[in-house]
């Protein structure tokens, strides 16, 4: 049977809370709706979802008013994708 | 015949119109026949002390917004002159019988030329907040494309697939009747099939205050709004602040004929022109030799005599330069008395629309010859005495007229001694 750390259980959890909130905050931006209809961790904003390059800068301020956080501009080069947008989140939640 | 020298004839296809006595074509017609006022008091123009308190604003609700622009164009808007740009354009495109497809093929042969003076003022006091805040970032991607001039043109490039010339001209008040000309002119040259061309202004307080400092608008009707704009009366107090947009689709006649368009009237010419600031025309007011010059290389270009002018749309503010503007036209046509033509100004209604006026104005005129009337002069029972010196005085309809009109002048002029005329005809083959 295998063993999950208390830790790691929290961190999922978070994960799918965030990816929730996360898909909310996109939704208005979005040019494909097939996309946006499979949209998982590895969905990428700009191939997959089709979303305008200038509206990044908008996710990227409603993400901080969601989450009460401040994303520097180092992380926000990085934040193409959901997967990369959610570790850059919980990073600066757990910060 | 060398083929450069053929020159297309330009008729007008397709009308829109978002003005403070009528949203759409149906209302605006409806209200310019009966007289309708736009003008309201405004209680926030009151509470930041402005002496005139009364404006022209159109009235749209959110559920309308909705029809002409996506919830993600809507996000973060604040730009009054894009909305109602967007909404008069739209609405001519579609009136000339086209659809509107976010997927539609790109069209070289279609153009447009959407002038306004300052656009998305509202905006960009949120931006100068937001940075002297020190919060630069927050401004997000809507800042730029809702404060450029261009905004407008962009907008509207987009939302009908535009591969010919898209862009803004700005020339105060005669901005709408200039982009006409403009239009017309890229026409006439084989340059585009289609331009769509108009004008707008937003409804801010922040646009209307500098005129309110200059003590050129009216403090006199806060109590009476409707009576307050009073082109050519012995008691216009100064004009009104207004707002909105026009939009009005011109084509070549060809391209008209062969989609069998309806045809509203015929461009027959026109003439832009600058008194350069010379000769007693200063930034704020006309030269009168070159405002007389305009009209008769307007009269020149579109190849007619003065004597075949039925009706005078004119520019005419309600300040003391409406007898002049009068003078200018007795001049130039050599007309006075009971010869003068017909003369109204669209403004006792919607007010001055700045920026827009011209393009409201010129649909205005274009309705007047389809369907053969004479809008009234509200407001101007009493004709001022000078303007009775020069021409008789029922020559100010106060009444709606029925009225054969085979041409119709519609002249604006502009801060910065600029100058706009241009000559439509009933359209026959």
């Amino acid at each position: 049977m295998p063993v999950f750390s208390l830790k790691n259980i929290q961190n999922k959890m978070k994960k799918e809370e965030i990816i929730l909130k996360l898909t909310t905050i996109v939704k208005p931006y979005v040019q494909n709706e097939e996309g946006f209809k499979n949209l998982n961790e590895d969905t990428d904003f700009i191939n997959d979802l089709e979303i305008n390059s200038a509206n990044l800068v908008d996710i990227i301020l409603d993400v901080e008013d969601e989450f009460k956080i401040e994303i520097d501009n180092d992380s926000m080069e990085k934040m193409l994708s959901v997967k990369a947008t959610v570790e850059i989140i919980q990073t600066k939640i757990n910060a | 015949m060398n083929l450069s020298e053929v020159k297309n004839r330009v008729v007008i296809t397709g009308l829109g119109v978002v003005a403070p006595n009528g949203v759409g074509l149906p209302a605006f017609t409806n209200a310019i026949k009966t007289g309708t006022s736009g003008i309201t008091y405004h209680q926030h123009l009151k509470e930041k002390g402005f002496s005139c308190c009364i404006g022209g604003i159109p009235i749209i609700s959110e559920e309308k917004k909705l029809a002409y622009l996506s919830p993600l164009q809507m996000r973060g808007f604040n730009s009054t002159s894009i909305l109602y740009g967007c909404m008069a354009g739209i609405d001519a495109w579609k009136d000339a019988g086209f659809s509107i497809d976010e997927n539609s093929e790109l069209d070289y042969d279609s153009g447009l030329i959407f002038g306004t003076g300052t656009s998305g003022i509202e905006k960009l006091r949120e931006a100068i907040y937001k940075i002297d805040d020190q919060n630069v970032r927050r401004l997000g991607s809507t800042s730029v494309v809702q404060t450029m001039a261009s905004g407008i043109s962009a907008y509207l490039g987009g939302i009908l697939g535009f591969g010919n010339q898209v862009t803004t001209n700005s020339s105060a008040c005669t901005t709408g009747t200039e982009a006409l000309l403009l239009g017309f002119e890229r026409i006439k040259n084989g340059k585009a099939k289609r331009m769509l061309v108009g004008s707008s202004s937003d409804s801010s307080l922040y646009t209307w205050g500098g005129f309110d400092a200059m003590r050129v608008m009216s403090y006199k009707h806060n109590e009476t709004p409707e009576k307050g704009s009073r082109p050519m009366s012995a008691t216009a107090a100064g004009f009104v602040p207004g707002s909105g947009a026009g939009a009005l689709v011109l084509e070549s006649l060809e391209s008209a004929l062969e989609r069998k368009a309806t045809i509203y009237a015929e461009v027959l010419g026109g003439n832009i022109n600058s008194g350069g600031q010379r000769n007693g025309g200063t930034l704020t007011a006309p030269n009168s030799e070159a405002v007389q010059k305009c009209i008769t290389d307007a009269l020149l270009d579109a190849g007619i005599k003065a004597s075949e002018i039925a009706v005078i749309n004119g520019h005419l503010t309600a300040t003391s330069k409406d007898s002049l503007e009068i003078e200018n036209w007795t001049k130039a046509l050599q007309r006075k008395g009971s010869d003068f033509p017909y003369i109204n100004s669209l403004k006792s209604m919607v007010g001055h629309c700045l920026a827009a006026s011209g393009a409201i104005e010129c649909v205005a005129a274009v309705l007047q010859i389809k369907e053969q009337f004479v809008f009234p002069n509200i407001n101007c029972e009493d004709v001022h005495p000078e303007i009775t010196a020069l021409i008789a005085k029922d020559k100010v309809p106060i009444k709606m007229m029925e009225k054969n009109i085979p041409i119709l002048a519609k002249a604006s002029f502009g801060f910065g001694d600029v100058n706009a005329c241009v000559l439509f005809k009933k359209y026959s083959k």
